[in-house]
């Protein structure tokens, strides 16, 4: 429900990771990791994106979202695996105390800017 | 509908931006990274939370009332789930033990702050049209709200976020427990619909439980659902309009307030 602002907060991380030396560029590409547990509807963010890039260095950049899955690693037994539905116990000893080595990212990777200067190789 | 939505949304962030300093601003940050060519790209490492300009504020928050030693709940619910109504009763017989004050986020209308008044606790009406965010709080929102409270004379702060199940749960505001109120009039499932929001509260409270008698309800399957995302989480079950089963629940907020305070 929020991803306007989300996708605001990706363009304004994005345009402030332009290196200073990198002159007046366009970003064409945002690398982004998104986990399955984090509230965030990739197609909601995507169309969002979109929308709010338009009069920024991001005008037509494209988001590329991962999808990264929920793996929990039980305290108790060190068991680790991923987590499908939502039952938040250890399937090999049935404890509850997780912990969530992932799926709750929402992470900008990396920006890939359109290369104009001949000296960057 | 959807675009004035989009619109409205658009002015949350924004806020934080102009209003205060952020890492983004800083001629270090982003900069340092790995770079790589690819054919007419060079791809710029970032490695950043989107979030984490919330995260820090928040943070902010966090040491701000640990200093003023003030015990800080964000209660969460679906609409309807008697949010008010549970904090309208809990205020009346917490009140004047423990000073408390309210933050009530609403996209629109006082009626929850003016409600929540009645008890003479200072009380915040947070509308998130005008703040932008129609459908949580998020951290910069609480410092503000904050900042009208005498913080000096408060040991217990309550934050009713926006009636919500899903995007409260990713916004940390600086709290030190997240309660989530359920009640026996919303699908048993709920839980398992809305994970996130259950694993990140720390109890939940089972309201309307007077109503069970006139409801196909099944209370042992809305437990099990519970525990299935969030195992051992404890469960308070209580009416607020009759005060049934509210004790338990006060016990453990006047426990948390004096370990704060």
């Amino acid at each position: 429900m929020h991803e306007m602002g989300i996708a605001l907060q990706i363009i304004d991380i994005a345009t402030a990771s332009i290196p200073p030396d990198a002159g007046n560029v366009r970003i064409e590409k945002v690398n982004l990791k998104i986990g399955k547990l984090a509230a965030v509807v990739p197609d909601s963010l995507r169309f969002c994106f979109e929308v709010a890039v338009k009069d920024t260095p991001l005008d037509g950049a494209t988001l590329a979202i991962e999808e990264l899955p929920v793996v929990a690693r039980c305290k108790d037994c060190d068991a680790q695996w991923t987590i499908s539905s939502p039952a938040f116990t250890c399937e090999n000893c049935s404890s509850g105390a997780l912990e969530i080595i992932s799926g709750r990212e929402l992470d900008i990777e990396s920006i890939e800017i359109a290369e104009e200067d001949d000296h960057v190789s | 509908m959807f675009l004035d939505r989009l619109f409205k949304t658009q002015r949350c962030f924004h806020h934080p931006d102009s209003d205060h300093h952020h890492p983004h601003s800083h001629a270090h940050d982003g900069f340092s990274g790995v770079t790589t060519q690819k054919s007419g790209t060079r791809e710029i490492k970032v490695v950043r939370r989107v979030l984490d300009v919330n995260e820090k504020m928040a943070a902010e928050n966090r040491r701000m009332f640990a200093e003023k030693g003030i015990f800080v709940i964000n209660v969460m619910s679906s609409p309807g789930s008697g949010k008010t109504t549970t904090l309208e009763k809990t205020l009346a017989r917490i009140m004047p033990e423990i000073k408390s004050a309210v933050i009530v986020g609403d996209i629109c209308t006082t009626n929850d702050a003016d409600r929540l008044a009645l008890s003479g606790a200072p009380v915040v009406q947070i509308n998130t049209d005008e703040f932008g965010g129609d459908c949580h709080l998020a951290a910069h929102v609480i410092e503000k709200a904050a900042g009208n409270l005498a913080l000096d004379d408060i040991e217990l702060l309550i934050v009713e976020n926006v009636g919500n199940l899903v995007c409260p749960a990713e916004f940390d505001i600086g709290e030190d427990a997240r309660v989530v109120v359920l009640s026996v009039t919303e699908g048993e499932d709920k839980p398992v619909k809305y994970p996130l929001m259950f694993r990140e509260c720390e109890i939940a409270l089972l309201n309307k439980i007077d109503l069970l008698p006139y409801l196909d309800y099944d209370k042992q399957k809305a437990i099990a659902c519970i525990h299935q995302v969030h195992p051992d989480m404890p469960i308070f079950e209580m009416s607020a309009k009759t005060g049934e089963g509210l004790e338990p629940w006060l016990e453990w907020l006047k426990q948390k307030v004096r370990q704060k305070t």
